[in-house]
């Protein structure tokens, strides 16, 4: 039983690692927060679902996840860019508008299932998995290729362009970067893979519901900033590899709070601890250096 | 006669257009840059010098007037298409180099100005001697440090660094707003040197704000004046040779009357 719950959380840790991964990209190498996530997130798995529901095949309802996840990215993008929205504002936008969106989608209901209905975890390849094992395998095969590609993309011009964008973008502009182009390609490929990890958590779920973006986004930097505070200082291909690490450690800490008594309604509360705590880490660092400063002051030279 | 490479006629840029606040800060400034020409640039705050960067480099659009490069208006090209043929330095370290990205990379950056970048890898290795040699030109230790983040750079070396970039794919215009200007007297100095030495060596065209009048003396064939938004002085060869820091201070005293 606890063995299965393990395999779970590692199973489910990979399926949400998705969106750390490509938050990563805005929130680490833009530097700016999108909020659009929360609309996305459930837009792919309402997309998704209602696909499938409709008899299209699961692979090609995962591809439509991605393709509408991509739209609501260029929504935001064109807001923020062109429309000098700030990006939070921009984000914040996209993400109510997807609610009506996500509601059309399901045909006004407020929870889709999938009961009955083929899935990518129930493709003839993971016939033979253990329970919770199709998962770990799905969420595994996906986050390799992704973070492959990642580190591919970083590392070509295009991905220079891309990082120099966030780290400097009056540089970027004085070297012929597109900024604007930059930012928009970002958030279309964070919000198209966002929508891609909508539609695999909805599959391993066996439903879409309209409130599931509901915190997705303190779940994704919780796995990034984990992986941070757990690995420290790392390069670039090593940072995304924690990510995932970072995700996996995370459900690890839901289960433990799980078992320890409190009730599942209780776990966004703590989500957002979690994540408030290690985002604090620095900053107790620093009041620990401190007392060792002042100790060194007030002993003696001897 | 050789032929000008940049000529600005009658140009007029003003900001916050249409508010109260409308300012015009280049009144029909016309400024014609011959192939190969050295210009420093001296005027008092305010006067427009960072203006007319701007203006030249696309962040600011004009409001009448042109912009020709090589007889082509360029008035209406955006800020990035310009780096095709324009490249700058600022006065801010900070804001010439990319500081989590490392000495070598903003390099790589450099070499692909005002070009389309593509999903092809960066090949950063095979750079790395060309960028060793380079560097070392410096004489400022930047080349033992090309794998280190830019953002733990001392400000010479920063600036030393961007400079290199502006000039790493030779420019038909190089732009130095006051590019020494944040750096202690020693640091500039060397900077200073280097800078005259490179663009002497690649026969650069260039135009360089500066506040140190013996800079403004000392380097270039050319040295122009703008106050209020205008070119109020301009001398270039024989003339500049003989011009010194007592005519400059006069010239200067007679504007502020």
């Amino acid at each position: 039983m606890t063995f299965g719950l393990g395999v779970s959380a590692i199973g489910q840790g990979l399926l949400w690692a998705t969106l750390g991964l490509v938050l990563f990209l805005t929130f680490r190498i833009l530097d700016f927060p999108d909020m659009t996530v929360e609309g996305t997130f459930p837009m792919g798995a309402a997309a998704c679902v209602a696909a499938i529901n409709n008899g299209i095949s699961p692979i090609w309802a995962t591809l439509i996840a991605i393709g509408v996840g991509m739209l609501c990215g260029l929504a935001t993008g064109l807001l923020y860019t062109k429309g000098r929205i700030p990006i939070l504002l921009a984000g914040i936008l996209v993400m109510t508008a997807a609610y009506s969106v996500n509601l059309r989608i399901m045909h006004g209901r407020s929870n889709l299932t999938l009961l009955d209905k083929p899935s990518l975890l129930k493709l003839p390849i993971f016939a033979h998995a253990p329970m919770y094992f199709d998962s770990v395998f799905l969420g595994f095969t996906v986050i390799v290729i992704l973070t492959l590609v990642l580190i591919y993309f970083l590392q070509t011009d295009l991905g220079q362009a891309f990082i120099a964008t966030g780290d400097n973008e009056k540089m970027a502009r004085s070297l012929g970067i597109k900024t604007d182009n930059m930012k928009i390609m970002g958030l279309m490929v964070s919000n198209g893979v966002i929508g891609l990890g909508g539609a695999l958590v909805a599959q391993n779920d066996g439903y879409a519901d309209v409130n599931m973006g509901i915190g997705v986004i303190v779940i994704a930097l919780a796995s990034i900033i984990i992986g941070e505070v757990a690995f420290g200082e790392l390069t670039m291909n090593q940072r995304l590899v924690a990510v995932t690490l970072g995700s996996i450690l995370y459900r690890f800490v839901l289960l433990v709070v799980l078992k320890l008594g409190f009730n599942t309604n209780d776990l966004k509360l703590f989500s957002s601890v979690v994540l408030a705590l290690c985002m604090m880490v620095p900053v107790f660092r620093d009041m620990f250096n401190l007392k060792r400063v002042w100790k060194r002051g007030i002993s003696t030279h001897d | 006669m050789t032929k000008p490479i940049l000529e600005l006629k009658h140009v007029v840029t003003k900001v916050n257009r249409n508010t109260p606040e409308e300012l015009t800060l280049l009144k029909d400034l016309n400024l014609s840059i011959n192939e190969g020409d050295f210009i420093t640039i001296l005027g008092s705050n305010g006067a427009g010098k960072s203006t007319l960067f701007n203006t030249i480099a696309g962040n600011l659009t004009i409001d009448s007037g042109d912009i020709l490069l090589r007889g082509e208006s360029i008035a209406n090209e955006s800020e990035e298409r310009r780096t095709r043929f324009l490249s700058r330095v600022f006065q801010d370290p900070k804001l010439g180099t990319a500081p989590r990205m490392t000495v070598a990379e903003n390099l790589l950056l450099a070499t692909k100005r005002g070009e389309h970048r593509h999903l092809t890898p960066r090949h950063l290795k095979q750079h790395m001697a060309e960028f060793k040699e380079m560097t070392s030109g410096m004489g400022n230790g930047l080349n033992e440090r090309l794998t280190t983040p830019t953002g733990s750079l001392s400000g010479g070396q920063r600036q030393a660094l961007s400079f290199l970039m502006a000039t790493l794919k030779k420019p038909d215009i190089l732009l130095l707003d006051e590019h020494t200007a944040a750096l202690d007297p020693k640091t500039s100095q060397e900077l200073m040197t280097a800078t005259n030495e490179r663009i002497i060596a690649q026969n650069l065209t260039c135009l360089m704000i500066t506040h140190h009048l013996d800079d403004a003396l000392k380097y270039g064939n050319r040295l122009v004046v703008i106050s209020d938004g205008k070119i109020t002085y301009d001398v270039s060869g024989d003339e500049k040779q003989q011009l010194t820091q007592e005519k400059l201070y006069s010239f200067f005293s007679d504007l502020q009357e």
